[in-house]
């Protein structure tokens, strides 16, 4: 398996999300630069990582939904190939408009940077076949911009189709305001596209790769793309059309 | 011919803006106790060369569809003057 | 322009003319202004500086480049500085915190290290002043949104609150990089020939003359002084340090420097100084970002992110081609000459020539007179208190948690980044900060400690105890120290007691570096911290570096478990001069700590490690702020778990138990097991077991009785 994660100008845990990938065994990753207009072939997933790209200047991840590498990243989306958004990636994703609504500044104004507990709703992504539905988890948040916003009648829809993977949640999985770092609209941490094989969401798996650092929760969605992968040759074309 | 614009992009009506909501608390603990409502947003200030005034606005909205303003939470008002 | 207009007193004025053998010009005169103010030349200080050890078996660079570098093994380095960057902070507190932040960074990466870790000192007034809160506001907003954006963690820190600083915040930026020490570069490799490059952000009118703004009191009017004050563009700085440590990897650069107090000419001239060659620079080719700029504007301008480039020749256009990929402008304004001159020329004719020693460094020391104060032994006396009654102890142990200095600081924080790099063991809110070195197979801990009454009260020993208590955070958590940085902000020079203070201070913390084995490595002076409202306490800030392998387990607190057997490491009485205690109950700033004592200090630290090395403990921690009782108190926040414990109290003492502070003192969580092995450790020391963790209240003899619900209401209640 291959994954390609695209580095931008202001890009900072690319190096995490390498290293984490780095890791898995069987996964072959290396770095790729924005303006670079192709993929290395046979490329599974795209990564796009957390960070400031370009800045975050005139919105968060504007300037680099706009960069040459998105062509291709697009194309290789609607081929059906996967592509993960972290943090400024979701921002990039949602810009780009290969996932719906928009990341804005958190509820309280200010950058938040916690362990953050996380409940995973759906498990049939890509992303998310290792965990359990209704599972508790632990990954990191870093970030000023994470409140997730859509029109209520999109909303809807979103949630209808069951395009939320990931919400904030206490301990018990109650998902409530209280435990909302940041205001986003039904608590939502990470959502899918309607295909299922775009994900985009606020807290840092990277980080939560490693139990020094604080957990291995994280690792069961590396686990989940490779065994997505490996079971992809013998899948007959059911289910989410990928 | 040269001409300004001003694009001024403001959050849509529906949309929460936490940022206006902390700006209004702390200008009313200023004393601004008359304040009603406190938005964000920003200006774009652009110098484009265009034949006529219609196509520099027409370019400039381009511009707003292409990167300025992120239509599913903004929307934008263009001020054009010629130089 | 007259000698005083450019910030010179008559006798450098004197000493300049003599030394250049003629009058200066107009722009050589700017350029001595802002390079012999004291925030350049240190001429105040020089002369105490050379007090402090620097070397030590794992120095491989001391004082003198923009970072000191440690030896962690495997052929990998560790860079580490604090800078202070007060005065800017008091009047623009975002960009003034911000470009502090940048302005370190970019020290570090000048030595070709990558940063890897940040820590941030912040010294405020009291709390309940809004002014006060929107200088924090500010302040703190600045470090986060600087160091965030620019992808260096920022691992821990330490925020003291003070009448004293009202009018005088400080904000003192620490950060430490890792590098190769086959690809270090430093100021001193550049050779006749080379090609001089500014590689960055353009220059424009930022910070004009800013060296020298700090280097005075700020005025009633220093509103007014807003051009002064530079902008960070993290993003800028983000770009800058991935191109230059390419440019690094791949041997391109020959010597680099980064442009911090007076831009182009203090960077410039010390490489030519360093390196011992002369340097000519077309002020003409430095790109601007504003129009009519004076060749002398052009030399101090403080720009942010910019960094002075030394290359061969024929690596000019690589160089060039590297920075156009990341999107940085890169320009050729000068070269490296033989001849030891350092000139400025524009529009074709010489605008300065001047010996590259004479301009960075050389300022006459100024001696200024020294006598300690008029009330200084009255200072050293504890003032008399009236002891709380039996029932208070439990107030009093409560309106500690809640005192802004020792209540926990979440919501400072937790505005930063901690884990980017995903390198942090051990982030913010503890005694030690912890990253992992993967290159260097080894664990790298940092404490930051500062202790501003006690320097008042008793400067000899407040200093010793400030080094000492950084250095024993290290090695209760298992470190060896390997050097440490400091920063002395302290107010003018000029007030003989003033000077006094400053001299004691730095003899000691010598004195204690000498015992501990900690040399200093790098570090940074702040003088005139004044204003008209008055003047900061003696504020030594130290960051004491130590290392662990990977393999070693470090003791951290908050490991506790119930069945634990508690353990009180050190002289049961402390003192509560200057204490937290005293103070929090409105005593006047009185009272000496514990004289120090280096013996006890290094035994101390060697049998601490050894407690850690040897896994004798679960958790463990010092005692600092608040005394035992705090201490006590945090551990079981900590450890989410309460305590039946019996302390040897004595009515006459028992204020000095519960709350006295200074001196080495531990407090270990041990588990039944391991009892006999930890006590072996600490054979000939005051060694008292006082209990046992359990429950979920905390409970000292009839003196204190808490539910851990009430201690973490207090510690973590409203801010």
């Amino acid at each position: 398996m291959r994954s390609a994660v695209i580095v931008f100008p202001g890009s900072n845990c690319d190096r995490d999300a390498l290293r984490a990938l780095a890791e898995v065994p069987g996964m072959k990753v290396g770095p790729l630069w924005h303006d670079d207009t192709t993929l290395p072939p046979e490329t599974d997933l795209v990564v796009l990582p957390g960070g400031f790209s370009y800045g975050d200047y005139l919105r968060p991840g504007a300037l680099a939904a706009r960069a040459p590498i998105m062509a291709e990243v697009r194309r290789h989306a609607d081929r059906g190939g996967l592509v993960l958004g972290i943090c400024n990636g979701f921002q990039i994703l949602t810009e780009s408009r290969l996932l719906p609504g928009a990341l804005l500044p958190n509820r309280d104004t200010r950058f938040i940077g916690r362990p953050c507990l996380l409940r995973v709703d759906r498990t049939d992504t890509p992303f998310t076949g290792a965990y359990q539905k209704g599972q508790v988890v632990q990954f990191p948040i870093a970030h000023a911009d994470g409140r997730f916003y859509l029109p209520e009648e999109d909303l809807a829809r979103l949630e209808q189709r069951g395009q939320v993977v990931f919400r904030y949640c206490d301990a018990a999985g109650r998902v409530e305001p209280s435990v909302n770092p940041n205001g986003a609209a039904h608590h939502i941490a990470g959502i899918v596209n309607d295909r299922g094989n775009v994900l985009g969401l606020m807290p840092h798996p990277e980080r939560a790769s490693d139990p020094r650092i604080g957990g291995e929760d994280g690792k069961g969605v590396w686990d989940s793309v490779v065994a997505w992968c490996q079971n992809k040759g013998k899948r007959s074309g059911h289910g989410h059309g990928f | 011919m040269r001409f300004r614009a001003e694009i001024i992009v403001a959050l849509k009506g529906g949309v929460l803006d936490t940022q206006g909501k902390a700006v209004f608390s702390s200008l009313r603990r200023l004393g601004h106790l008359g304040l009603e409502d406190v938005r964000i947003g920003r200006v774009v200030s652009v110098v484009v060369d265009a034949p006529n005034a219609a196509e520099a606005r027409s370019e400039v909205e381009a511009m707003c569809r292409n990167l300025l303003v992120n239509d599913l939470i903004e929307e934008a008002r263009v001020d054009l003057e010629a130089l | 322009m007259d000698f005083k207009k450019a910030g010179l007193s008559a006798k450098e004025y004197e000493a300049l003319v003599q030394e250049l053998g003629r009058d200066p010009n107009e722009t050589e005169l700017q350029l001595f202004g802002v390079m012999w103010s004291e925030h350049c030349s240190y001429k105040s200080t020089r002369s105490l500086l050379k007090l402090f050890p620097t070397e030590g078996p794992a120095v491989l660079q001391g004082p003198g480049e923009n970072a000191g570098v440690v030896d962690l093994g495997q052929g990998i380095g560790l860079a580490f500085k604090v800078e202070s960057h007060n005065h800017p902070s008091a009047v623009e507190p975002y960009q003034g915190a911000a470009t502090g932040v940048g302005g370190i960074i970019r020290d570090i990466l000048a030595m070709g290290a990558r940063p890897v870790a940040s820590m941030d000192g912040l010294f405020f007034g009291s709390p309940e002043s809004p002014r006060v809160r929107r200088l924090q506001d500010g302040i703190v907003r600045g470090v986060g949104g600087y160091g965030n954006a620019v992808g260096v963690p920022t691992v821990g820190g330490k925020t003291v609150y003070d009448p004293s600083y009202a009018e005088n915040p400080l904000v003192n930026a620490f950060c430490a990089g890792v590098v190769s020490l086959d690809k270090m570069v430093s100021s001193q490799t550049a050779r006749p020939g080379q090609k001089v490059l500014l590689l960055g952000s353009r220059t424009g009118r930022d910070g004009i003359a800013g060296a020298a703004f700090a280097s005075v009191e700020l005025s009633e009017d220093s509103q007014s002084s807003r051009p002064q004050i530079q902008i960070g563009d993290p993003f800028a700085e983000k770009l800058l340090i991935e191109c230059c440590l390419e440019l690094l990897e791949e041997g391109l650069v020959a010597a680099m420097q980064d442009m911090g107090a007076a831009g182009v000419v203090s960077s410039s001239s010390e490489v030519a100084a360093k390196s011992g060659v002369g340097m000519v620079i077309d002020m003409d080719r430095i790109p601007l970002r504003e129009a009519g700029m004076t060749p002398g504007e052009i030399a101090l301008s403080e720009s942010q992110e910019r960094m002075l480039l030394v290359v061969d020749p024929d690596m000019v256009n690589e160089v060039e081609r590297r920075a156009r990929r990341w999107g940085l402008e890169c320009a050729p304004i000068g070269v490296i000459t033989e001849e030891r001159r350092y000139i400025y020329t524009s529009q074709g004719s010489v605008v300065v020539d001047l010996p590259p020693e004479l301009i960075g460094g050389n300022a006459p020391i100024i001696p200024w007179e020294s006598r300690p104060p008029h009330d200084g032994e009255e200072r050293k006396k504890i003032p008399p208190t009236v002891r709380p009654s039996p029932e208070g102890w439990n107030d009093e142990l409560l309106a500690l948690l809640r005192d802004p200095n020792l209540r926990c600081q979440e919501a400072i924080f937790q505005q930063y980044d901690s884990m980017v790099q995903t390198n942090t063991l051990a982030g913010p809110g503890g005694d030690v900060s912890l990253i992992r070195v993967p290159q260097a197979k080894a664990q790298v801990a940092f404490s930051m400690e500062a202790d501003p009454w006690k320097c008042f009260t008793d400067p000899f020993n407040g200093g010793a105890e400030t080094v000492a208590r950084s250095v024993r955070a290290l090695s209760v958590c298992g470190a060896t120290p390997l050097g440490l940085t400091n920063c002395l902000n302290f107010p003018s020079p000029e007030k003989p007691d003033q000077f006094w203070e400053l001299q004691e201070v730095i003899r000691g913390m010598a004195e204690a570096c000498r015992a501990l084995a900690c040399p200093v490595v790098s570090g940074n002076v702040s003088l005139y911290n004044e204003s008209p409202a008055g003047r900061i306490l003696p504020t030594p800030v130290v960051v004491a570096v130590g290392s662990l392998s990977d393999h070693d387990a470090p003791l951290i607190g908050g490991q506790g478990r119930a069945g634990d057997r508690v353990f009180l490491v050190g002289s049961p009485r402390a003192s509560l001069g200057a204490s937290r205690y005293l103070l929090r109950r409105g005593a006047p700033l009185r009272g000496t700590p514990p004289p120090f004592s280096g013996a006890w200090e290094a035994d101390f630290s060697r049998r601490a490690r050894a407690v850690a090395l040897g896994r004798h403990a679960r958790s463990g921690r010092i005692i600092s702020g608040g005394g035992l009782a705090v201490a006590l108190a945090k551990e079981l926040l900590a450890s989410e778990v309460g305590a039946l414990l019996s302390l040897p109290l004595d009515w006459r003492w028992d204020e000095e138990i519960l709350f006295g502070e200074g001196g080495p003192r531990a407090i270990y969580a041990v588990a039944s097991e391991g009892v006999a092995a930890f006590r072996r450790l600490w054979e000939g020391w005051p060694l008292e077991e006082i209990g046992v963790l359990g429950g979920s209240r905390l409970r000292v003899d009839d003196v204190l009785n808490l539910s851990c619900d009430d201690l973490t209401a207090a510690w973590k209640g409203a801010n």
